[in-house]
């Protein structure tokens, strides 16, 4: 058999890693390598290095340590029942790829993940081993993030939390029922204990000692989890639900929506869709709604009947259109909080306002500078200058901003 | 008329102590022309701004604005700013106010230069230049910013590549890394940097990690627009990656399913009678020997 080089496993093994939404590297600890006894740094904001056509930012080198895998689960591309072309990585050429790359400037860190292979401790120890090797051998600072496997041993997850700037385990589909029906080896009450456990680790390594010491941080960038989105039946309100749940349950930093995209070598249990790119991008805007702007779960999901988004318009302008007699808001009076619920403004824009509105009277041509979206937040808002008059009000507004009805094609 | 000429290097000390000179000795705005090197002076012109003298209190958000003002490619930056810190004597709440047109003038270049910073950040590409097992390895990197930041942003790279020399060459300015010390100097024409095997490699890896069924090429030229296309070496793969992507897309939906693998039943039994830990390697390497 001839030695397979590292230029083909590298096209493999990111190829298989392509499906996982996340590429933060930001919100670890701040450090760098000024001392000059080691390579990378990390400044709080991450730096996406690359974008590819699909739109996806490139931060991390994110590869699969291996695609070989023991688990069939429906949705994968690495499931063991698949055709796709299999190869694994050595330690040394994980490690080697990381650091060349990141001399070069093209990445801030590594993302691993695996299939599982043997066992889920033989799997995570491989890792972990990674980890250690970059961190210790070669005195790397910059960004680690490692999918960790569900069952693997505490001592193993212990051990990672301190090498790694993120931890992340997915919970792969909105419901119980459709994990069990898609990834059969996989199970949702695990998940969510490693998740627990993760939760802990990280709750105790805040309390300092005796002494006042701080222990090691642990996942200093937090835990994340993905869900992929439209290979089962599940509504936009089961999805938010589940993620609130997640959010205030195991302190996650954020849920990543992953659209169920066409695989090379699909299963037959699930048939191929094209991936349904807006209602991720909804459920990311209902997500930030719920976590920065003050809105609970069923001011959300109730303005739809189906339980759905609405994919025509954001949600936050579904809700706004819902509850009209709330609006037009005064600018230069209103409160933050009712603020944050004008279509068009940001949190940002909302804190210039409140800023500015303590020493001058707010016009319409203020905001326009202070950099609201003001055609979307026009028949909304009371500014100087400016009224909606009956707009606010008027039957068409929301043809105002939905986009044309389309033409049924027959195809 | 005062005549000011700020350098390239280190335009932002220049600027501060010329600025901290003239608003100590209440010379207004118009009777100062603030100019790069290289124009041509004007006649009757006083080169020497007055010395500053005594203490100059400002609000800490416009020094801040203004180190980042300097480096924007507006050759009216230096009056601009001036203009402002003059009007600032008599309102000092106005580096508050978010609805002065000056101001939100200023805040715009100021984002300018950050949104310059954060991409040469993002962007910069090294190519090794010395011997891979020297104890320190030293990397160099071609590049043309829209504003002056090589100066500003030199430091998150010193900071970043602390085990390593490097060196930045762009048209305006040079920044050189010896041994954690970084150093400035002329900018050069571009350089023939040696060819560099894991370019290659990275290549391989843009190609293999984008998503041929979610072609969004509006959203990746919105943060990577295509005036920094020419010294990025992944951007030669764009091009076939978009065209090929409906395609690709099209042929992975058409695909009937396929029939599992044999080793799959193996795998899948041996895991279910609990003795998945018993090396399952062999099966691997015979899959692997199937392909080939």
């Amino acid at each position: 058999m001839t030695r397979m080089t590292v230029k083909r496993k590298l096209e493999i093994l990111s190829d298989a890693a392509k499906y996982d939404a996340s590429c933060a590297s930001s919100g670890s600890s701040k450090r760098d390598s000024r001392d000059g006894n080691g390579l990378g740094s990390n400044e709080g904001s991450g730096i996406c290095h690359a974008y590819a056509p699909d739109g996806r930012c490139i931060s991390l080198l994110k590869i699969l340590m291996t695609n070989f895998c023991v688990y069939d689960c429906s949705y994968c591309v690495n499931r063991v029942s698949s055709n796709v072309p299999r190869a694994r990585f050595t330690v040394d050429e994980v490690v080697d790829l990381t650091i060349n790359f990141y001399r070069r400037n093209y990445i801030e860190g590594l993302f691993l993940s695996s299939g599982i292979i043997r066992s889920p401790d033989a799997t995570m120890a491989d890792m972990v081993r990674i980890a250690r090797r970059l961190r210790r051998k070669e005195s790397f600072r910059g960004y680690i993030h490692l999918k960790t496997i569900p069952d693997a041993a505490p001592e193993l997850i212990a051990e990672a939390g301190l090498l790694a700037d993120r931890l992340s385990i997915n919970v792969e589909l909105p419901t119980d029922a459709a994990v069990e029906a898609y990834a059969p080896e996989k199970s949702p009450e695990q998940i969510r204990g490693a998740m627990a456990d993760v939760r802990h680790r990280k709750d105790a390594a805040q309390d300092r000692s005796h002494r006042g010491r701080r222990p090691p941080r642990f996942a200093p960038a937090g835990q994340s989890t993905q869900m992929i989105i439209g290979a089962d039946g599940a509504t936009d309100k089961t999805i938010l639900g589940r993620s609130t749940r997640l959010y205030g349950d195991y302190k996650l930093k954020r849920v990543y929506y992953s659209a169920f995209s066409p695989i090379p070598d699909s299963s037959a249990k699930l048939p191929l869709i094209s991936p349904p790119l807006q209602r991720e991008h909804r459920l990311y805007q209902a997500d930030w709604l719920l976590r920065f702007y003050g809105f609970e779960l069923d001011e959300i999901t109730s303005t739809t009947r189906d339980g759905n988004l609405d994919l025509a318009v954001d949600p936050k302008l579904a809700w706004a259109l819902e509850h009209r007699a709330l609006f037009p808001v005064d600018v230069n009076k209103a409160p933050k909080e009712l603020l944050l619920r004008v279509p068009g403004f940001g949190v940002k824009t909302v804190k210039r306002i409140v800023s500015t509105r303590r020493h001058c009277y707010l016009r319409y041509d203020h905001l326009l500078r202070i950099g609201g979206a003001m055609k979307k937040a026009q028949p909304f808002i009371v500014a100087g200058g400016w009224s909606p008059g009956s707009l606010t009000d008027s039957a068409c507004l929301r043809a105002r901003f939905a986009p044309p009805p389309e033409q049924l094609t027959l195809f | 008329m005062y005549h000011v000429v700020i350098p390239k290097i280190g335009a932002a000390t220049a600027w501060r102590t010329a600025a901290r000179g003239f608003l100590a000795a209440q010379v207004p705005p118009h009777e100062i022309c603030w100019q790069e090197p290289g124009a041509a002076p004007e006649l009757f012109a006083r080169t020497q701004a007055p010395p500053p003298t005594g203490d100059i209190k400002v609000s800490r958000r416009f020094v801040a604005m203004a180190n980042s003002v300097v480096w924007h490619r507006d050759r009216d930056r230096f009056a601009r700013l001036y203009g402002f810190l003059w009007r600032l004597r008599d309102a000092p709440h106005l580096t508050g106010d978010h609805g002065d047109s000056r101001l939100a003038r200023l805040r715009r270049m100021e984002k300018n230069v950050h949104r310059c910073q954060h991409k040469m950040k993002a962007f910069v590409r090294f190519r090794e230049i010395g011997d891979p097992e020297a104890p320190r390895r030293s990397f160099a990197a071609w590049f043309e910013p829209t504003h002056h930041t090589v100066e500003p942003t030199a430091s998150f790279f010193a900071r970043r590549f602390g085990d390593m020399d490097w060196r930045i060459i762009t048209p305006d300015k040079t920044a050189i890394c010896v041994d954690g010390v970084v150093s400035f100097s002329a900018g050069q024409p571009r350089p023939d940097l040696p060819e560099d095997a894991h370019e290659d490699l990275w290549i391989a890896y843009f190609e293999n990690i984008f998503n041929p069924a979610r072609l969004k090429v509006s959203a990746m030229c919105s943060e990577m627009p295509k005036k920094y296309w020419k010294n990025l070496p992944e951007a030669v793969a764009i091009p076939n990656l978009v065209k090929t992507a409906p395609e690709r897309a099209e042929k992975m939906a058409r695909a009937a399913p396929t029939l599992p693998p044999l080793r799959a039943e193996r795998m899948k039994e041996r895991l279910a009678q609990g003795n998945a830990t018993d090396g399952t390697l062999p099966s691997q390497s015979s899959a692997l020997r199937q392909r080939k």
